[in-house]
């Protein structure tokens, strides 16, 4: 089992009204009216703060991803995170899973080639290479691209990317949407043939046919917890099936919003509001923008229409209990949380490659701390063994870090401490594992100083 | 709601790869009407037309039911012209009347600029083609179909919506009327996506043919004032608008707009 620490990088101060007063989280929410840049920096300073946290106390990769104008997730550029959290998880046993870089709105997409090389080699062979389409906002309504076009150019990009990063000899690319003339990627990913890949989806037929296909971990992003997506990642494994794949957990990712305190009581009332903002706010925006004319191809369209899985009620209805009942969030004790993580999701849709969002909305830095630390401390050693146990192996993982992380994670044995911004956020990053990328001359990860990525000094 | 016998007669176009639809009926002089965003549907102003002229009505690539991947055939506008230069060519129509609603407007007007010898006389109803910051044209493919027919109709709930939108349709006409319009402004809108300015003012001044702009005075869709960018660049060009009738003038107004057309195209 792999289990991931995922961050949206959203904005936590959203008025109590927002849903009423304006028509989206994305794509038009009027950024003067709504945020401050200085308190934007804060945000991502948070952001990467509670990512390196994570990776500190014991989580075997960080999760960025990209999405464009709007107050719901807005890291334009994962890999600008995922470049300060390589540098400073060097030496350490975690992998940098970018969430990542969306093809289509790159031109030409071997931007995103290149990147991921670089992050590849500042990380030491420790990246995850996420190779998103984009949401139909990002992708359709905010960067101009036909919503027909969307896939055949996410293809495209795709072998693309995939040929820049392997190629022996410069190439020339003629391709429907992008012409280059000579393809020689400098760097090239430490990480051969090339860096895994995930493909994340939210549900489409023709993504997770994609998946299967080329031999890539399909990764569920659902809010909708588990239960909803039963019947999606049954069929998933049918396309595995008929692709010719083995059943090999770690061909499927899973997102779960999670939620760790002393007690279930203590949960609701440490984290109600927060999940009740996320599914209020932070996913409000008209149901057509999910869905463009074209966005999805014919066969999915066809099968969206007659059978409309997802979201059959409307997130505004629901509160925080029945978020949690329905496994929107997983929410409670941590023996709660670490027995509902196993059966309903590990188990039940036979993930190995899980994603915890382990801060949503407007969930404060400090609790976000805490969340990390229980998830860490009471919730991972027991579910880490999953799958491994059974012999399967990560292929879609970074070589050097398949193994299960060795012994305790770090603090391990303590009480959890909340690390407030004022505090050095965790003890000094655990010895190498033999097995992890060192170097002899890389140095020691950066302390943290006033909850702020310091210099080394 | 269809009077006159209708064929379908089926073109191949584009290398043999792309075989279109075309609806044909009546008798008389050519017409060659094109659609718009929502596909293709025998109306009673294409009824009209057929009492006095050959009507030629061709499906955009991937409306056509079982040829929904066609969508896929085509990369750009330049694309579909050259197509339906073949198209006419192959039907045996060097020079024809070219009618168009909406993206099929835009789509005649860039027809005729392309190749100015093949249009006789234009019409053009709401045509799209231009983009003005001042009257920003609301994409019609994000407001969902449940939105839709209230913003192109000025009544959303009269006879034109059931012939655009199958409103009223319960059940599996429903569901696949549902598909049919999502597929069509899927197919039809990756030439226009995410503005529905694609150039034409570079081109438009290429125009010989007379030109009739049919506009709905109520048009939420491309407000009325877009007929005067057509009107402006394309000499001796006739502005009618329509009074009580919003994107869809010809199916809401028929009486008013069939005679104008029709007359227009005898003349």
């Amino acid at each position: 089992m792999k289990i991931s620490a995922f961050h949206l990088m959203p904005h936590r101060e959203l008025p109590a009204d927002f849903e009423r007063r304006y028509r989206s989280v994305w794509v038009t929410p009027p950024w003067w009216e709504l945020a401050d840049a200085r308190r934007v920096g804060q945000y991502y300073t948070w952001t990467l703060d509670e990512l390196l946290h994570a990776a500190r106390r014991g989580f075997d990769g960080v999760c960025t991803n990209e999405h464009h104008q709007n107050a719901y997730g807005f890291m334009p550029n994962p890999n600008l995170m995922g470049s300060v959290l390589a540098r400073l998880t060097s030496g350490l046993p975690v992998a940098i899973v970018q969430m990542g870089a969306t093809l289509p709105t790159h031109n030409p997409p071997i931007r995103v080639a290149e990147e991921y090389a670089m992050l590849d080699c500042l990380s030491g062979g420790r990246l995850v290479a996420g190779l998103p389409l984009g949401s139909p906002m990002d992708v359709n309504l905010c960067y101009g691209i036909p919503p027909l076009e969307h896939r055949a150019r996410y293809r495209e990009a795709f072998a693309l990317t995939l040929r820049a990063w392997q190629a022996r000899e410069p190439f020339a690319w003629n391709g429907r949407y992008y012409q280059l003339a000579t393809v020689n990627l400098w760097p090239r990913p430490i990480q051969q043939p090339h860096p895994p890949v995930w493909v994340p989806g939210s549900g489409s037929v023709s993504t997770f046919e994609f998946a299967a296909e080329h031999d890539v971990c399909y990764c569920f992003l659902s809010y909708s917890g588990a239960r909803a997506a039963r019947t999606m990642m049954a069929g998933y494994w049918e396309a595995v099936a008929r692709a010719g794949r083995d059943a090999n957990p770690y061909r499927a990712g899973f997102l779960q919003l999670v939620a760790v305190a002393e007690t279930d009581a203590q949960a609701e009332t440490l984290y109600a509001r927060h999940v009740e903002y996320f599914y209020h706010k932070c996913l409000h925006l008209p149901g057509p923008w999910f869905s463009p004319p074209g966005n999805q191809d014919y066969a999915s369209l066809v099968a969206a229409v007659r059978h409309p899985v997802r979201r059959a009620e409307n997130p505004k209805d629901l509160r925080y209990g029945d978020f949690v009942e329905r496994g929107y969030v997983i929410a409670g004790s941590a023996a709660t949380v670490r027995d509902r993580l196993r059966e309903e999701v590990i188990r039940g849709l036979r993930v190995g490659n899980l994603m915890l969002l382990v801060q949503f909305g407007s969930m404060p830095h400090e609790l976000a701390l805490e969340n990390i630390d229980r998830l860490a401390l009471e919730v991972l050693p027991a579910l880490r063994g999953l799958w491994t146990d059974e012999g399967w192996v990560n292929h879609w993982w970074p070589a050097t870090l398949r193994a299960p992380a060795a012994g305790a994670p770090q603090g391990a044995g303590r009480a959890p401490t909340p690390a407030g911004p004022a505090a050095p956020a965790g003890p000094p990053p655990a010895a190498p594992r033999a097995d992890a990328p060192t170097r002899a001359a890389e140095p020691e990860a950066p302390r943290l100083a006033d909850g702020r990525p310091g210099t080394r000094r | 709601m269809s009077v006159a016998a209708t064929e379908a007669r089926t073109v191949a176009v584009w290398g043999e790869r792309l075989p279109v639809r075309v609806l044909v009926a009546g008798r008389g002089p050519a017409v060659v009407f094109f659609h718009g965003p929502w596909g293709l549907v025998w109306d009673p102003f294409l009824d009209g037309l057929a009492e006095r002229f050959t009507v030629y009505a061709p499906e955009h690539p991937g409306t056509t039911p079982g040829r929904a991947d066609d969508a896929y055939q085509l990369d750009g506008l330049w694309d579909l012209v050259l197509c339906y230069d073949e198209l006419l060519e192959q039907l045996g129509l060097a020079t024809a009347a070219l009618v168009g609603h909406s993206f099929g407007a835009m789509v005649a007007c860039e027809v005729a600029a392309g190749y100015p010898h093949r249009a006789a006389r234009l019409v053009l109803i709401d045509a799209l083609g231009f983009w003005r910051d001042d009257a920003p044209i609301v994409n019609w493919m994000l407001l969902g179909l449940r939105e839709l027919p209230a913003h192109v109709l000025r009544d959303p709930t009269g006879p034109p919506a059931r012939w655009l939108f199958g409103a009223g349709e319960t059940g599996e006409a429903a569901l696949a009327t549902q598909v049919r319009l999502t597929w069509a402004m899927g197919a039809t809108g990756k030439f226009v996506w995410p503005l529905p300015d694609k150039g034409l003012g570079k081109r438009i001044h290429r125009v010989r043919a007379p030109t009739l702009l049919v506009w709905g005075e109520a048009d939420r869709l491309v407000p009325p004032v877009y007929a005067e960018e057509f009107a402006r660049r394309i000499p001796g060009a006739r502005v009618v608008t329509v009074p009580e009738a919003g994107h869809a003038p010809h199916l809401e107004r028929t009486a008013t707009v069939l005679p104008l057309v029709r007359a227009f195209l005898s003349a």
